[in-house]
């Protein structure tokens, strides 16, 4: 059995590099993309709109991944894209995973009237349609940065709630639990010391999870237009914008794509790899 | 006449140097109760896995044969094999509670079998499970044939397996630890049944266990395993009158026994783990295979 | 010897969330039907019975991991059976337990030291890795474990982890839950073998529970039959295998199939 454990462990180390040099790059384009963005983001020439990418014919030298249709450098706004949507990711998902995670973890280790009220909280909050009650959200309090991570923290704070929930139950009926009543530790001392470290893999994965998912859903607010201002560059801003010219101009919208794409995968990649490498029980 | 014959068996993780299962050879005649004896890790439900073709995927038999009624189960095509184990053999397996599907009726999951894979018409196989589950003196058969697994008691459900298991009239079957699980009135009640069904069936049986004191009332001939390894394989009464292999005396003086408390249940001594280790060792010597 | 367990008239009853109604308060099941016993000082007392004789509730309403429902249960003369959680906190240290499955007993992600230091740590206790040290030693399991994690054990190691854990408070009591009944039985008779031992060397009680009479046999002074949630039988040793009162009794012990095939059995 160690040794099948073993190859897959291995498989695991190179997913979580790949991940991790992915998520890496993206981190450091965010950081530094006033010093490595070969144009402004937001210079418009419209003399030079609709340039492809570099080895197409007709493209122009300085513009590696070609312009959009008002003249803008498709890849210095990619760079500056990835500020937004790491921030968006590792706030709003810290957030939820905060907020989520805690209550699930209540709700399952301390059941009764604590367990009944969170649990009617989460079933009655996913009754709501989530994509029509972040629109509505974001009509209330206006489009912005915080605006989108409240939206996002407020319709997902119940996955976290729901998974840890089930989780911290299952580890509550383990004899540990027990033998930790027995050696004579406290309720709330058992949840944090023998209960929270079983629950915490877990959490990692969802967490990292959330991340993609919080790309994706700032992504689909710029596409529908409630994000931020549609002048800064977002990957959503700028999908949406390449959706226009596809079928001339096909790399104003397939590159933001495919950096969407591989960092959601990343971040997913990430919790399974973390999990997989650092969880003393699996190792 | 043997009705099973295992011989150089080796089987090893896929990829992996060290066997699981080291150069076994055993025999079980027809009609006859063979026991596999060990300590957990030891091999021997994955000798039953290999005959009846059910060993995880990620272990792969390197070596040997396995004849069943002197053809031999490893040389047959996939599908081949598999008809051949489906007609002639079965299994009873360990854990009552979750060896029935449970969104299925018990019904089908008897007949299922018989219908499939030896082509019985569907009433002729119905008629064989009531008669098959009066065998195991189960009365209002029709009813139990109705039900759903979780409506029947946990003793019921090993009845029915044992049923089932018999129901095809098999050659031979492997039971896996099938009174594990039990309280010792409900696993004398169950090893009798085993036991009456296999005399009057006239069923090879292989019974994999880990109580030396259940193979003394079921078995005819056993063997003990150590790190995949036979250590000993002998029949009941010798073995029991005195077994040859250290190890195997240590296991029986570990064994509890309540009538004589001070010579039972005595550590297994170091020095008898270190010399089974090493024959498990100088095993692995003269075997070369990538 | 005076009584280190009193116990009168005890009952527990369970919800059955099963048969529980939409609304409304679920029956309640009769697991403990009044059970009368003492547990005198340094007295191995063994508490056997089927799957649903109640021997694990008993046991876990002796060091109140579950609250009785009704009678009494004096702990060296205190009235320990209504107190609540954090009264009853000051007296753990004098009453531990050993729990049946190793691994689920045993914190996966905790290392092998913290689990037997955290009562140690919890009851204020000082030098407390030296004295997890030194319970290492008494189970007989070298000190470089402390670092390891209870799945890189085989089964009979963590329970001596286990049995560490509950010695190193320095308890008078010790419940031991089926303890041996997930182990080979080569580790099956060392760690009876240990627990008979450390019993000896530091005075301890214990209340073994056990389905099999055999194991009963080679280790208490007395034994307890549970019966459906009733004492059955409670005798000295000797005596309850060689006149056991009860039928249930005999039946028991006729249904152990002895490593003997001359024995009438089948």
């Amino acid at each position: 059995m160690a040794e099948g454990r073993g190859q897959i462990t291995r498989r695991a180390g190179l997913r979580l590099w790949l991940a991790g040099l992915w998520l890496t790059a993206l981190v450091l384009a965010a950081l530094l993309a006033p010093w490595i963005a070969p144009k402004d983001p937001l210079a418009q020439d419209l003399f030079l709109g609709r340039l492809p990418p570099f080895w197409v014919a007709g493209a122009e030298p300085g513009f590696l991944l070609g312009t959009d249709s008002l003249g803008r450098d498709v890849l210095s706004r990619i760079l500056y894209g990835a500020r937004i949507a790491l921030v968006v990711a590792v706030v709003a998902g810290s957030l939820t995973c905060l907020i989520g995670a805690t209550l699930g973890l209540l709700a399952g280790f301390l059941r009764g009237w604590v367990d009944t009220v969170i649990s009617r909280l989460i079933e009655i909050w996913m009754a709501f349609p989530p994509v029509l009650f972040s629109i509505l959200l974001i009509a209330v309090i206006g489009p912005g940065l915080s605006s989108i991570i409240i939206a996002i923290v407020v319709i997902d704070w119940t996955r976290f709630a729901r998974v840890v929930r089930a989780e911290a139950m299952a580890q509550g009926a383990m004899d540990y639990v027990a033998s930790a009543q027995v050696a004579g530790r406290r309720r709330g001392s058992t949840m944090w010391v023998e209960i929270l470290p079983n629950v915490l893999p877990t959490i990692v994965v969802l967490l990292t999870l959330e991340m993609g998912i919080a790309v994706i859903v700032e992504a689909i607010l710029s596409f529908v237009n409630l994000s931020i201002s549609t002048d800064d560059p977002t990957w959503g801003g700028m999908i949406a914008e390449g959706r226009s010219s596809i079928h001339h101009a096909w790399w104003v919208i397939v590159f933001p794509l495919i950096t969407l794409f591989l960092t959601v995968l990343s971040f997913s990649q990430l919790g399974e790899g973390l999990k997989d490498r650092f969880d003393p029980v699996l190792r | 006449m043997s009705y099973l014959q295992i011989r150089h068996l080796s089987a090893r993780l896929v990829g992996a140097k060290d066997r699981l299962l080291r150069d076994v050879s055993l025999t079980v005649e027809r009609g006859q109760v063979h026991g596999l004896v060990g300590e957990s890790g030891a091999g021997k439900s994955m000798i039953g896995k290999a005959v009846l073709g059910i060993l995880p995927q990620s272990v792969e038999i390197v070596e040997g044969s396995i004849e069943l009624d002197g053809v031999d189960l490893l040389q047959l095509s996939a599908a081949e094999r598999r008809r051949r184990i489906g007609a002639h053999c079965a299994l009873i397996p360990q854990d009552p509670l979750t060896a029935l599907n449970p969104s299925r009726r018990i019904g089908p999951q008897i007949t299922d079998r018989l219908v499939q894979i030896l082509g019985w018409d569907r009433t002729r196989a119905e008629t064989r499970a009531v008669q098959i589950l009066g065998e195991v003196q189960i009365e209002d058969a029709a009813r139990v044939l109705r039900s759903y697994p979780h409506e029947l008691s946990g003793g019921m459900r090993q009845r029915i397996l044992i049923a089932s298991a018999f129901a095809a009239e098999p050659k031979l079957i492997v039971a896996d630890e099938p009174t594990t699980a039990l309280d010792v009135t409900v696993q004398k009640q169950i090893l009798k049944l085993i036991a009456q069904m296999q005399a009057r069936h006239g069923t090879a049986l292989l019974f994999v266990t880990h109580d030396l004191g259940v193979v003394s009332k079921v078995c005819r001939s056993l063997s003990v395993l150590y790190g995949g390894m036979v250590v000993e394989d002998t029949a009941v009464r010798p073995f029991f009158a005195g077994p040859q292999h250290p190890y195997a005396r240590a296991l029986l003086a570990a064994t509890p026994k309540y009538t004589d408390p001070l010579a039972s249940l005595q550590p297994v001594p170091d020095a008898v783990i270190a010399q089974v280790r090493q024959e498990v060792k100088a095993s692995d010597k003269g075997w070369f295979h990538v | 010897m005076s009584d280190l367990f009193e116990v009168s008239d005890l009952r527990l009853s369970l919800p059955d969330m099963a048969r529980k109604p939409l609304l409304g308060a679920a029956p309640r099941i009769d697991i403990l039907k009044g059970l009368s016993f003492s547990i005198a000082k340094g007295e191995i007392l063994g508490i056997v019975g089927g799957s649903g004789s109640g021997k694990s509730t008993l046991g876990r309403a002796m060091v109140r991991l579950l609250r009785p429902t009704g009678g009494t249960v004096r702990f060296d003369g205190l009235d320990i059976t209504h107190l609540s959680e954090a009264e009853v906190r000051p007296l753990r240290r004098r009453f531990q337990m050993i729990f049946q499955d190793p691994m689920s007993s045993l914190n996966p992600r905790h290392r092998v030291g913290q689990i037997i230091g955290a009562p140690l740590r919890l009851h204020g206790v000082e030098g407390v890795q030296a004295l997890a040290l030194q319970a290492l030693d008494q189970v007989g399991l070298p000190r470089d474990f402390a670092r390891r994690y209870p799945q890189e054990l085989s089964g009979g190691q963590r329970q001596r982890v286990g049995i560490a854990r509950a010695i190193a408070l320095k308890a008078d009591f010790i419940l031991a839950d089926e303890i041996v009944s997930g182990l080979d039985v080569s580790s099956q008779a060392q760690v009876l073998n240990l627990l008979e031992a450390l019993v000896m060397d530091l005075g301890l009680t214990l209340a073994f529970i056990s389905h099999d009479l055999s194991v009963i046999r080679r280790l208490c002074t007395r034994v307890m039959v549970l019966h459906h949630g009733k004492i059955v039988e409670n005798a000295p040793v000797d005596e309850v295998f060689s006149r056991p009162k009860s039928t249930y009794t005999q039946e028991l012990l006729d249904a152990i199939p002895l490593p003997d095939p001359d024995q009438p059995w089948i």
